[in-house]
């Protein structure tokens, strides 16, 4: 139990996925003008990554290591992945429209969010077992949406003020996610 | 020639993938805390982009329209595994371990995938190479100015050549996360005025 609260823990907050390991930049950058679509696409990141690292890890564990190709692992989880993303989108439609409604836009969009095929080679290289891949994959993905949706309510604000023309745009989105990563930098001693 | 040349024009300057389309920023950032990473990575970003480009372009009439993401993303994953597996075994310890989750993370750098979808897959096969070519030597430019930088000012060094007197202390967060962030947004601000005067 200890372990799983730390591996939570330190996803979330300490190596926060944005603010510090630097993936899932593009979707950052890209959907956070406003903080409900921040939001909308942190839930659809949550859900995707939680699902994907559970299947990920017994595609590896079941298939890659019986028949010693785990080199290919790279190929068979980007597969994995690519291909949960559009039978979730299918299933959605089916089950939940109006879970599907409020994610839709989203998922095609997660294939290439490097968080999740991140997430998949991480637990790989960490090895953890099922649960613990779980556990990280979820945490990774609540961190995203803290990062996310705090950002968002940043920019937004920036929106109204004025700023250097050479500065409009991403030059300033940078420097503001520069200056939160430096308070993320605060949780470093919580571990 | 000209195939050659307008694909280095595009790639490096007029739609630099960096500073003009602002793509593939997770490498970008995480790998560019050196100047030799951010060429390191740069250049394993290149070779898999001219491969990909070059075979996506020789299947382009045979891969069916419907499925052509998932094909294209395991063209570029196969090169990305050869990559991998080489720096594995020939640069391990300069490259490999600095460099580490980013290497297999090249598959979903958005930079391969868009050259695939925008160009290699409307065009003949040796202006797709030369595409690739330009597009992975403005990426491998930017990373290499942006790794300088951060490395210049966060170690005082630059391809590991003591350049700044070791009396002064070296801004160490440059090199840490937030150092990246703020360095590449004024990079891309510089860029952004310069191209602006150049327009009037």
């Amino acid at each position: 139990m200890p372990k799983l609260l730390i591996i939570l823990i330190s996803s979330i907050l300490v190596n926060n996925f944005v603010m510090s390991r630097f993936l899932g930049i593009c979707p950052f950058l890209g959907v956070s003008k406003k903080t409900d679509t921040a939001l909308g696409m942190g839930l659809a990141v949550i859900f995707v990554i939680t699902v994907s690292s559970a299947f990920t890890y017994l595609v590896y564990q079941f298939l890659l290591v019986p028949l010693h190709v785990e080199y290919l692992y790279n190929i068979a989880f980007i597969l994995v992945i690519a291909s949960l993303v559009q039978m979730l989108e299918m299933v959605l439609q089916k089950v939940s429209p109006t879970l599907y409604s409020a994610l839709g836009v989203y998922l095609p969009l997660i294939t290439t969010n490097c968080a999740v095929l991140g997430v998949a080679v991480l637990n790989m290289q960490e090895g953890y077992n099922l649960l613990e891949s779980v556990v990280n994959g979820f945490a990774a993905a609540v961190g995203f949406t803290l990062g996310i949706t705090l950002f968002a309510g940043v920019r937004e604000r920036i929106e109204h003020n004025r700023i250097l023309s050479a500065f409009e745009g991403f030059p300033i989105a940078m420097i503001a996610a520069g200056l939160m990563a430096i308070a993320f930098f605060g949780f470093k001693g919580l571990i | 020639m000209s195939k050659l040349s307008d694909g280095l024009k595009r790639g490096i300057i007029t739609e630099n993938p960096t500073f003009v389309q602002v793509l593939g920023m997770c490498p970008t950032l995480a790998t560019t805390t050196a100047a030799i990473n951010g060429l390191g990575m740069g250049l394993s970003v290149t070779v898999v982009l001219m491969c990909s480009n070059l075979v996506i372009s020789l299947l382009r009439n045979v891969i069916p329209n419907k499925i052509r993401i998932p094909a294209f993303i395991v063209i570029i994953a196969t090169f990305v595994t050869v990559v991998d597996l080489f720096l594995q075994a020939f640069f391990y310890d300069s490259l490999y371990k600095s460099l580490g989750l980013f290497i297999p993370l090249i598959v979903v750098n958005c930079i391969i995938l868009a050259r695939a979808e925008a160009f290699a897959s409307k065009n003949d096969p040796v202006s797709s190479l030369f595409d690739g070519l330009g597009m992975g030597l403005g990426f491998t430019v930017a990373l290499t100015l942006l790794g300088s930088v951060r490395e210049i000012l966060g170690a005082g060094t630059i391809f590991g050549l003591q350049i700044i007197p070791s009396a002064i202390t070296p801004a160490v967060i440059m090199i840490m996360a937030p150092g990246g962030f703020i360095v590449l947004g004024i990079l891309l601000a510089v860029f952004n005025h310069i191209r602006a005067r150049k327009e009037l």
